[in-house]
């Protein structure tokens, strides 16, 4: 019994991670119909904005205690890393958009985006790993068999909490319903007199900062940074987001910790080689069974 | 993006070409940096005097740096760069088994003498009589371990976590478990792998902590212990940690932290409490790059020993490099014995050294202090 809840916090964790990121994937996705493949890089990006953050406020010039830095961490990591996507919507893709350009080809920016943020860190940073300072002093709590840190509640808290606020937003305030309403029809939006361009770097700002602060806490979960890191979970948050229903704020929750669910079970049974075989070869069954992912709906409006 | 090339200056058209193929990005590129600094040191020391003597003339060393991108596909294109367009005499690395056994291929096959200082899968110069190496063996690293932690923790079980994409890690799990159980010390309770892009280790760590084993083996790469190590303290381990000669490197120290203080690992030397060469190669080394040497920058001098050796084995130079490989093979085949700064070896009929380990304690000041030797 202790076995199996242990994993079960495992999994609620892993899963936090794919979920906070699948949430920008799926925020882009809903606005703009553009799947924004450098979202992975922008989620480490910011776990290397958190780093240089971190070491900034910890370091002779401020000296602040680890706490305080955690603290402050936050808010200017999901600030700077905003900036980025902003950069990245003004840089990349709001060009393409005004020429009248192909989704198609905005997809391929955004791979293109992707390798430009990789390979600018390794050529900037080089290839030498980076170890994220300890911020929040770790406890480790016994339930019986169970251990719990308080590491692991904070990243749990902070997908639900991510989850209840980017729900709220969407469905609640008027730039919500703006936001559904580029996704319902982008051409006769403006003509009510909304801003299309500023609601699309809203929604860059939210996913991009939501990605920051995911950086953040994976770096502070595992906090071995390397210019890859964001390859593979951003590739794996992406079809968790598909699987959940992409466009959808609640597909791209659920989806996430399905996948994390799936991932750390199939380690729990199976030798790790099969964990992606599994892991995948359950979402494509998924997916075979309601092409539109779990919360999609075909052909209407999401987000 | 696939290789940087970083070629020294042309020099005289008699310079000896020699190619290194190592890391300098991706997984382990400490492991790169480290081998490449050791090279560089060896090649002032050569060429500062005029080059190597061969027959009464000098001929100057011609060092040829790339990248593999620590991937086993990159090693083997890096190799056939090196011998095709480079037309290197000999080439020092891969470092790791997962690039050496698969670049090991390729030079025997190419007729090209290389030496891997750091590889200690046997698969990397089982026969591939052009294939040699500096570094022991993981059929005997592996039992090394096993006895280390029956005897100084007492262990009864054992449990292994392991990179299952790369060879070296999964060879030389493979290697412990069973002589774990061949000695007859207990059952190996857990036995669980992992990728090499894994980040998240719980599920695994959860399966091996709930089979209470005595110590953990951890076969893997620095980057991935800090991970595993940290993780499993996470989820309430509170017991012993051994690793192997992958561990030693001081980024290990730098990535994990107090976390990885007082555990130990087999290697191939330890660089606190050396003397002779040993400790006047370390003190330069310090001096020129302001860090502890780790156990490839050593090996890699002495790889370029054993081939200097074998030049003059050779005892002449060709300009053919063909001819010249040929002619370096023979020599590298003649050493029967070569006293390095990792110890002094001699070689078998398969190209391999038998030389000791050392095992080390990682301090609490996060230095690698020597605990035992162990010789076969």
């Amino acid at each position: 019994m202790d076995f199996i809840i242990q994993n079960i916090l495992n999994a609620l964790q892993w899963g936090s991670f794919y979920a906070l990121i699948a949430l920008g994937y799926t925020l882009v996705y809903g606005v703009l119909r553009l799947i924004n493949f450098a979202h992975g890089d922008i989620f480490m990006v910011g776990a290397y904005i958190a780093f240089f953050v971190a070491g900034f406020l910890l370091g002779p010039a401020i000296g602040l205690s680890p706490l305080m830095t955690f603290a402050l961490a936050i808010p200017l990591t999901m600030f700077l890393t905003a900036c980025v996507g902003v950069f990245l919507e003004r840089v990349a893709y709001r060009p393409l958009r005004r020429k009248g350009a192909h989704r198609l080809y905005v997809v391929i920016t955004a791979l293109m985006c992707g390798l430009i943020l990789e390979y600018s860190n390794l050529a900037v940073l080089g290839a030498s790993r980076l170890k994220f300072p300890e911020l929040v002093e770790k406890t480790v709590w016994h339930f019986g068999g169970v251990t719990l840190t308080n590491l692991k509640v904070i990243v749990i808290v902070a997908a639900v909490a991510v989850f209840a606020f980017l729900n709220f937003i969407v469905t609640k305030t008027k730039i919500g319903m703006a936001m559904r309403g580029i996704s319902y029809d982008k051409f006769a939006i403006p003509l009510m007199g909304i801003p299309i361009d500023q609601i699309i770097v809203f929604t860059f700002i939210l996913g991009s900062g939501f990605a920051g602060l995911a950086g953040l806490l994976f770096a502070m979960s595992y906090p071995v940074l390397e210019p890859f890191m964001g390859m593979l979970i951003g590739w794996k948050a992406f079809i968790a987001a598909v699987v959940g229903g992409i466009g959808d704020i609640r597909g791209a929750f659920y989806g996430g910790f399905l996948l994390g669910f799936i991932e750390v079970g199939v380690v729990t049974v199976f030798p790790s080689t099969y964990r992606d075989l599994f892991a995948f070869t359950i979402l494509l069954i998924i997916l075979w069974i309601k092409p539109t992912g779990l919360f999609g709906m075909p052909q209407s409006t999401k987000i | 993006m696939l290789s940087v090339l970083i070629s020294v200056p042309a020099l005289a058209a008699d310079a000896i070409k020699i190619g290194f193929n190592l890391p300098l990005t991706g997984d382990i590129p400490e492991v790169g940096e480290g081998s490449k600094n050791a090279a560089e040191m060896y090649l002032k020391d050569i060429n500062g005097k005029g080059g190597l003597e061969i027959a009464g003339k000098k001929y100057p060393l011609e060092f040829v740096y790339m990248d593999n991108e620590s991937k086993a596909e990159s090693a083997v294109n890096v190799a056939l760069k090196l011998i095709e367009q480079e037309e290197v005499v000999a080439i020092i690395g891969p470092n790791s088994s997962k690039q050496a056994v698969p670049a090991g291929g390729t030079c025997n096959d190419n007729r090209t003498p290389m030496i891997t200082p750091w590889s200690t899968n046997p698969d990397t110069t089982k026969d591939r009589p052009w294939v040699f190496r500096a570094a022991f063996l993981d059929p005997f690293q592996g039992p090394v371990v096993a006895d280390f932690a029956a005897q100084k923790f007492g262990a009864k079980t054992a449990a292994v976590i392991f990179d299952i994409s790369n060879d070296y890690s999964k060879g030389l799990a493979e290697i412990f478990k069973s002589s774990w159980e061949k000695k007859g010390l207990g059952p190996v309770v857990a036995f669980e792998s992992h990728g090499t892009k894994d980040q998240d280790f719980s599920a695994q760590l959860t399966k091996v902590i709930s089979a209470n084993p005595d110590f953990i083996f951890v076969p893997d790469n620095y980057n991935q212990v800090a991970l595993i190590v940290q993780q499993a303290h996470d989820l309430g381990y509170k017991g012993h940690f051994m690793g192997s000669d992958a561990w030693g490197t001081p980024d290990l120290i730098k990535l994990c932290g107090e976390d990885c203080y007082g555990q130990y690992f087999s290697t191939h030397y330890a660089a606190a409490g050396a003397k002779g060469a040993t400790k006047v190669f370390i003190d330069r080394y310090k001096e020129a790059y302001g860090d502890v040497p780790a156990d490839y920058a050593a090996l890699t001098w002495d790889s370029i020993g054993l081939l200097v050796q074998a030049i003059q084995n050779a005892g002449k130079v060709e300009s053919n490099p063909r001819k010249m490989r040929t002619a370096i093979r023979e020599g590298l085949a003649a050493i029967k014995s070569f006293d390095g700064i990792t110890g002094s070896s001699k070689f078998d009929e398969q190209g391999d050294p038998i030389k000791c380990a050392v095992v080390v304690k990682i301090s609490d000041k996060g230095e690698f202090v020597f605990e035992q030797s162990v010789c076969p």
